[in-house]
């Protein structure tokens, strides 16, 4: 029961309910780097880290600090976040210089990004508890990367294409990732059918 | 005295030639969630305008006061005050229409457009000139989200701020209210600006040519 | 004060090309959180009562639909697995708050004479695309569903949102028998009184209500009925007071 209810979070996170394709979170980034596949995967995978350390941030905000001071929830989640993010990123830097390189130029990109807030407020409005919130950081953060790496590989495609100029940039991107959204809609009723 | 024409400007340019969505590309989260209706996107631009001129008027006015190194902390200190002021406004006074917008309010404090013009503008310019240049921004931000807020809620639910406009006969196109909906309108839209652009492009050539 | 403080800095920083002092920094970051503390914390206490009163008339009209009839409630708190009347609630909430928990909460529901109606319960469980949120009303000595309100939901709109939407869908809900377990039948299909007619295109939407609703009266069942049994004087007393 209680982990069925652990994975119905996890891909209505991934899939279902997907951050960029349907909530239209981490927008920027998204249709600004995800010119190359490479470059997609690896800030995708700088946004799971991030969004994980968010979940431990804001499960820890919830528990001690806002049931005192509810008017403080958006002001100490952004600083709180952005402050931890850049310690754990000097952790790295020293702890694992390999890991720093791959992720590194982008922790400070995505620390103030929608999806990172969206995944503290979502999670505190549903009301989950730490492990609840980890498994919907680590579904959350899937999501945003398999959305970038999907349009970064359609998008190395189309520049073999020959497209119309007019259409080229930001209206393609968008027309694409509405597709996207498109098929992921496929997903809804995943788990839920039964 | 000239602080007058300059102002005017400012406030115009936000409209149009550098409107944040269509041109700039700003705050794609907001233009493209909440939009599913014409007045949430309505909603929106408001509040996102309340947060943008009343940011920019305190920025402007303790601009020499901040110092450069802790800029963006204390921008991003005064506009996340004013988000969550204006989300306690909304949800006192309109709670279905604050339930509708949820979490998205808050998330107006990670508007790029936001603390672009904080960064950008406000922080250099006098306080008229930044009033005017926020009012504008945030203008033209609430005109191109309403476009994309019409134009989903007429095709996907065949009405317009709730009135029904086609009778029982229209089949509505459900999928522009879903999210695809949101990438599809503004893909189209940033698609008519381009062309709008080209084409304003090619006859000032033309012109200089004749002269 | 504070505000004046601030007018004459500027002139101090006039000689600002050097790196300004931590101090500086901390001092002007300091400032910066205690006007934003103070309007925030102003804007909260100004719009509390509002922000209240909307969650209470809202949570009353939701109540007021699923028990009709219904003239005044009360509300009810489970912890450790027994109901209690909120007023009872003070000396436990110390214990409660321990752990970290809002107790889960259920209505009871009383017409104009003060009479007892039913319960109001919510509960929640994943539909098509996301949570549904719902409030149902519980007719506990006849074992029965008397009423069914969605409070949240992002259910496709035109199909899965039929489920608030749709009167047929929700004329289900008027008087429908929990025992055995409730169960979702094709549109038009419905022979017995414990089965609920699905809606055509948003199944699994009107399956997951069903799941709701068994899931939550699974839960309820039980403390509901020990409370009526425990209760059942004062429940009526209660109100002429």
């Amino acid at each position: 029961m209680e982990n069925e209810n652990l994975i119905w979070i996890f891909i209505s996170a991934l899939l279902v309910n997907n951050f960029t394709l349907s909530y239209f979170l981490g927008l920027c980034p998204f249709l600004g780097v995800s010119a190359r596949l490479e470059t997609a995967f690896r800030l995708g995978l700088a946004n799971i880290f991030v969004m994980i350390i968010t979940a431990i941030c804001s499960y820890a905000l919830n528990t001690w600090v806002l049931p005192y001071a509810p008017y403080l929830r958006l002001i100490s989640f952004i600083i709180v976040i952005a402050s931890a993010v850049q310690f754990v990123e000097m952790a790295v830097k020293k702890l694992s210089p390999e890991l720093f390189r791959a992720l590194g130029i982008f922790l400070p990109l995505i620390t103030t990004n929608c999806a990172i807030l969206g995944l503290a407020l979502f999670a505190t409005n549903k009301g989950y508890g730490f492990v609840e919130g980890l498994v919907y950081a680590l579904g959350a953060g899937g999501g945003v990367t398999l959305a970038l790496v999907l349009l970064a590989g359609i998008r190395e495609e189309t520049r073999i294409l020959n497209i119309p100029k007019l259409i080229e940039g930001t209206a393609l991107n968008l027309i694409i990732a509405g597709i996207l959204s498109m098929a992921f809609m496929g997903f809804a009723g995943l788990f839920s059918a039964g | 005295m000239n602080d007058k024409p300059r102002s005017t400007e400012e406030f115009l340019k936000g409209l149009w030639n550098e409107n944040p969505v269509f041109v700039a590309v700003l705050g794609m989260c907001p233009a493209l969630a909440v939009t599913n209706s014409a007045i949430n996107a309505l909603a929106m631009g408001l509040a996102t305008t309340f947060v943008l001129v009343f940011s920019s008027l305190l920025v402007s006015l303790f601009r020499n006061i901040i110092p450069k190194q802790v800029r963006i902390t204390a921008f991003i200190i005064i506009i996340a005050t004013f988000v969550t002021v204006v989300d306690f406004l909304l949800a006192a006074i309109t709670p279905v229409i604050h339930k509708e917008l949820g979490a998205f309010i808050a998330l107006i404090v990670v508007n790029c457009l936001i603390l672009g013009r904080q960064e950008a503008f406000a922080s250099k310019n006098k306080v008229g000139l930044a009033l005017a240049d926020g009012l504008g921004m945030s203008l033209g931000f609430t005109f191109a989200l309403l476009c994309i807020g019409v134009i989903r809620e007429v095709l996907g639910n065949g009405s317009l701020f709730n009135i029904s406009l086609f009778g029982d006969n229209f089949e509505p196109w459900v999928i522009m209210i879903l999210p695809p909906g949101g990438f599809f309108a503004l893909g189209f839209l940033l698609l008519f600006f381009n062309w709008f652009i080209q084409r304003r492009k090619k006859q000032n050539e033309t012109k200089t040519q004749e002269i | 004060m504070s505000e004046e403080k601030q007018y004459t800095d500027p002139a101090a920083n006039f000689t600002d090309e050097k790196e300004p002092s931590s101090l500086k920094l901390i001092f002007a970051l300091g400032i910066a959180g205690f006007l934003s503390g103070i309007l925030l914390v102003s804007a909260y206490l100004y719009t509390l009562p509002m922000i209240e009163a909307n969650k209470a008339a809202a949570l009353q009209k939701a109540i007021f639909k699923v028990l009709p009839g219904c003239h005044s409630f009360q509300s009810l708190a489970l912890i450790d697995g027994e109901l209690m009347e909120e007023s009872e609630l003070g000396e436990v909430t110390g214990k409660q708050q321990k752990k970290g928990e809002a107790p889960k909460k259920i209505f009871a529901g009383f017409d104009d004479q003060g009479k007892f109606i039913g319960f109001a319960i919510p509960g929640s469980e994943p539909g098509f695309q996301d949570i549904i949120g719902a409030i149902y009303g519980y007719d506990a000595t006849k074992n029965m569903i008397i009423g069914f309100e969605v409070l949240e939901s992002k259910e496709t709109p035109g199909l899965g949102d039929k489920i608030f939407k749709d009167p047929d869908f929700q004329s289900n809900f008027a008087s429908l028998e929990t025992e055995p377990d409730i169960l979702a039948v094709k549109k038009g299909k419905k022979v017995n009184p414990n089965e609920v007619e699905t809606i055509t295109g948003a199944t699994i939407s009107s399956k997951a209500v069903v799941r709701l609703l068994n899931k939550s009266l699974k839960e309820w069942k039980l403390p509901v009925s020990e409370y009526l049994r425990k209760n059942n004087m004062d429940l009526t007393n209660n109100l002429k007071k």
